[in-house]
């Protein structure tokens, strides 16, 4: 019983003021901001690969940055995680996602780079 | 000792009672919906990490080609700009959709759900479209490492949307027979979170996959 009025969300909003009160479906400005955003941010890394001015070695840097800077763009404006205390489980849940995803991620990118790295036939002992 | 087991039952009966109220949610106002997105939340989390584990295969398969085509030579840059557009301009509709459900403006949303699902149709035909091209070209999923993993990656994501899609055809169909119930307002929210997260999913596709691949 106790864990479940201690729900999350639960505490601090009477039964009746729900969830579907204004205040979590965003507003048509801040829609409207997210959108010109996004815009920008997936119209300069294409611009920059497509114009081909510069070498992969700055545009993929300069890409996988703004493909982050954009994905926390929508996070904000389209899927509302503000830190607000009444959502503090949605961002604890996200927050340990980003760490399991960036250990799975960088961890395999590491193990298998070297593992290619030292199976390649010119690196192979040759006694 | 009467008094006390009378207290007792007493207790316990309202107890019951109260546990009533709380599985009774479906057909009351008593659950906000809170519980209900935050458990989707957690399932979006656990998509992601299976998503994570794609990306990362596809990272490191992404040289892999067996002499077969490159990223750079099959994908078309302009071509995955419109399928971008598309999910950017739903993602963009499903939330004007979640703003008239705010206002309870029952065919608004409609209205929204329908353009949403539009554009949901133009990826996904444009994806397919794409799909079979490079089918046809002998590009297939069994040509190389690189390609498998492109098509899992990909497709999966499609998948996604394609289920996305027949939530929303159900959608429409529920807020046309019951309007904008409490129930259909969690539902409503449920898929608002999973189709702006298959956007984000979106962004890392185009990133790590095209843009990535063509970049040189």
């Amino acid at each position: 019983m106790t864990a479940i009025e201690n729900a999350p969300g639960h505490g601090a909003h009477p039964p009746h003021d729900a969830a579907h009160a204004g205040a979590d479906h965003g507003s048509v400005r801040s829609y409207a901001i997210g959108f010109a955003l996004s815009v920008l941010l997936t119209a300069i890394p294409f611009a920059l690969v497509m114009s081909g001015a510069a070498s992969a070695a700055m545009v993929v840097p300069i890409c996988v940055g703004l493909g982050v800077v954009q994905m926390v763009v929508h996070l904000i404006y389209f899927l509302h995680m503000n830190g607000a205390s009444s959502r503090s489980w949605n961002m604890a849940a996200l927050l340990f996602t980003v760490l399991i995803v960036a250990i799975l991620v960088i961890g395999t990118l590491w193990v298998m780079y070297h593992m290619n790295a030292n199976m390649m036939p010119g690196m192979m002992p040759t006694d | 000792m009467t008094a006390h087991l009378r207290s007792t039952f007493t207790a316990e009966a309202a107890a019951l009672t109260h546990i009533g109220d709380i599985v009774d949610v479906h057909d009351e106002h008593h659950d906000d919906g809170s519980k209900t997105t935050l458990g989707f939340w957690i399932y979006l989390m656990s998509d992601c990490i299976l998503f994570a584990a794609l990306f990362a295969s596809f990272a490191v398969l992404r040289g892999q080609t067996a002499g077969g085509p490159s990223g750079r030579e099959i994908f078309s840059l302009p071509y995955v700009l419109a399928e971008t557009s598309c999910l950017l301009m739903s993602s963009l509709t499903y939330g004007m959709a979640m703003i008239a459900m705010g206002r309870n403006q029952k065919d608004s949303v409609l209205g929204w759900l329908g353009v949403t699902l539009l554009l949901g149709l133009v990826f996904m035909g444009m994806e397919l479209h794409e799909f079979g091209d490079l089918i046809a070209s002998g590009a297939g999923p069994s040509r190389s490492g690189f390609l498998s993993a492109y098509f899992t990656l990909v497709g999966t994501h499609g998948l996604h949307v394609a289920s996305g899609m027949i939530w929303m055809v159900v959608m429409i169909a529920h807020v046309l027979r019951r309007g904008l119930s409490a129930a259909n307002q969690t539902r409503l929210m449920c898929l608002s979170l999973f189709w702006h997260f298959l956007d984000i999913v979106w962004i890392g596709v185009f990133t790590v996959v095209y843009l990535m691949g063509v970049a040189r």
